[in-house]
């Protein structure tokens, strides 16, 4: 019995007392994006943004959530009910489960997996079923055509980031997250006799491909300018249409919780994880898990920034640039990156 | 090892059990649906083996490429798929007979070892240890050490496939408008506005 306590009972117990505690975490910190991203839209568009509930209005997603919460939901006639709310499940599931192998610091981590990157893209390629189903579920033209604009764009999407990984992977020679973090604490200014530094990391060392990467975890969470799967000039509110309260919360969530996993992907990829920029004595003292979240923050500012600065793409622009302009480009730096690697023999 | 019957338990029985769904739904969506479920459970039947690379890559390809357009085909068509399973019942021995050798070949193949266990012998590239190798560069080996031509033939015979797949399908219509981004792009105000002064009380 004793044994059996000891090797199942406990492990478990502490797993999901982890497990809780990362998503409980990871939920506040949503609703804190959240609302960054509504007061930085604001602010660029010189007006408040939500500024009643609490100090700043710092309460305002609590609010809302209450909001969702407590309203009705409202199931159309003709919609196939099971499938009608089985996708913001899958959605918000899917958007939290890939945080199990993101590491906010050195092994902070749910689980420890070799393939952890591959993971991540695998889940992250499956969030597209909460919005197929949501979309076809609801039994309406809008949500039906925004859902088959999302399939397609992030079908495409998917292709360069599963190549702009290639090329993260070609010069780290591991697929476990942390291996890809430690990785950067030697790079492109360590082999120019510099100091360990934020040089090192991958952002500069491949540079186009960071780039290609921020701009396609846009297109893959639906973010503007890409946001046609939801463009409400032309779709209303796309698959979300007929969704109301707890259910479209949900999407809501899912959403956003992609969001910031892109931003934490990316963190993780390009700018070092945990890492402190310059290895000084106090900038080490600092937590990893400070650093990770201040570039997580700094990349979903970019997110926000993006999103109120730069109009929407059409449709058919938006499958250029992924197929005939992205998918070329990252290809050719998977086959430059690989060559350099093995001619200089760093790999 | 309890932990991993149980497991191996619970994935086997979902896999049949929505593999089964798959075939007898009357809704199609709903069959494209219980396959994602079955390639998902299928995936965690490869987690249990060890063989951790197959199993994400079962995930990336099949269900986060393959069954979307399965999805997206399912949903646009207006099949009246009644009428096409009213003649179903004609086909079942056919159906039974393939079922039938394939039921046989993956015996041979499975059960192989046990009938002649000399066969074993015969693999020329034996599995690494997990804990000398990850799946991923032992994968990475055969493929790319050892039968980097194979693997490239088998890359080309795609490629010419998918090639083929455009040629048939690509129309090229000639009396509409198109769009050539870099001529837009290269627009300036010199080529693109005209400036033209117009005498009050006077048109153009």
């Amino acid at each position: 019995m004793d044994a059996f306590i000891s090797t199942y009972v406990w492990p478990a117990a502490i797993m999901i007392g982890q497990s809780l505690l990362l998503l409980v975490a990871l939920l506040i910190f949503i609703a804190f994006f959240l609302l960054a991203d509504r007061k930085i839209w604001a602010a660029v568009q010189l007006r408040r943004g939500p500024n009643v509930v609490g100090p700043f209005g710092l309460f305002q997603s609590f609010a809302d959530l209450l909001k969702f919460v407590f309203k009705e939901p409202v199931i159309p006639a003709g919609a196939n009910k099971a499938i009608f709310l089985l996708a913001p499940l899958v959605s918000v599931t899917l958007a939290l489960a890939t945080w199990a192998v993101i590491p906010l610091n050195n092994g902070w981590m749910i689980a420890n997996i070799n393939v952890g990157i591959l993971y991540v893209f695998a889940i992250s390629s499956l969030e597209v079923y909460g919005i197929i189903m949501a979309g076809w579920a609801s039994n309406s033209k809008y949500p039906f055509l925004g859902a088959l604009r999302s399939a397609a764009q992030m079908v495409s999407y998917e292709v360069s980031i599963g190549f702009v990984i290639v090329t993260v992977l070609l010069c780290v020679g591991s697929l476990n997250l942390s291996d890809i973090v430690i990785a950067q604490q030697d790079g492109l200014g360590t082999r120019l006799g510099l100091p360990p530094s934020f040089l090192d990391w991958h952002w500069i060392s491949l540079f186009p491909m960071f780039i290609i990467f921020f701009i396609s975890a846009l297109a893959e969470t639906n973010r503007p300018p890409f946001d046609l799967p939801e463009a409400e000039s032309e779709l209303v509110a796309g698959y979300m249409v007929e969704y109301s309260s707890a259910p479209y919360m949900m999407l809501m969530l899912g959403e956003y919780a992609a969001i910031v996993l892109m931003c934490s992907l990316t963190t993780i990829l390009f700018m070092g994880g945990w890492l402190p920029p310059v290895d000084v004595w106090f900038l080490n003292w600092v937590p990893g898990i400070i650093w990770f979240l201040l570039k997580a923050s700094f990349v979903f500012f970019m997110f926000a920034m993006v999103k109120a600065f730069v109009p929407r793409y059409r449709y058919d622009q938006l499958m250029r640039l992924g197929w005939k302009v992205f998918l070329p480009l990252s290809l050719a730096m998977v086959v430059i990156v690989a060559f350099t690697l093995k001619l200089m023999g760093w790999a | 090892m309890g932990l991993q019957a149980l497991f191996f338990y619970l994935f086997a029985f979902v896999a049949v059990a929505s593999a089964f769904m798959v075939i007898s739904a009357r809704n199609p969506v709903y069959s494209v649906l219980f396959l994602i479920l079955t390639f998902f459970n299928a995936a965690g039947l490869f987690l249990l083996t060890g063989a951790e690379f197959l199993a994400m890559i079962l995930l990336v390809v099949y269900v986060g490429a393959v069954a979307v357009l399965f999805l997206f085909v399912v949903m646009m068509l207006d099949i009246d798929f009644a009428e096409l399973r009213s003649g179903a019942l004609e086909y079942a021995p056919v159906g039974a007979l393939i079922g039938l050798i394939l039921a046989a070949e993956l015996i041979i193949v499975v059960a192989g070892s046990t009938f002649s266990p000399e066969i074993a012998k015969t693999i020329s590239m034996p599995i690494p240890a997990l804990a000398d190798r990850t799946n991923t560069a032992a994968l990475g080996d055969v493929l790319y050490t050892h039968y980097i031509y194979y693997f490239q033939i088998a890359g080309l015979v795609l490629l010419v496939a998918m090639i083929g797949a455009i040629v048939l399908t690509l129309r090229h219509r000639d009396n509409i408008k198109r769009q050539d981004i870099s001529k837009q792009v290269a627009r300036t105000p010199a080529t693109a506005v005209e400036v033209v002064k117009v005498k009050s009380g006077q048109g153009l």
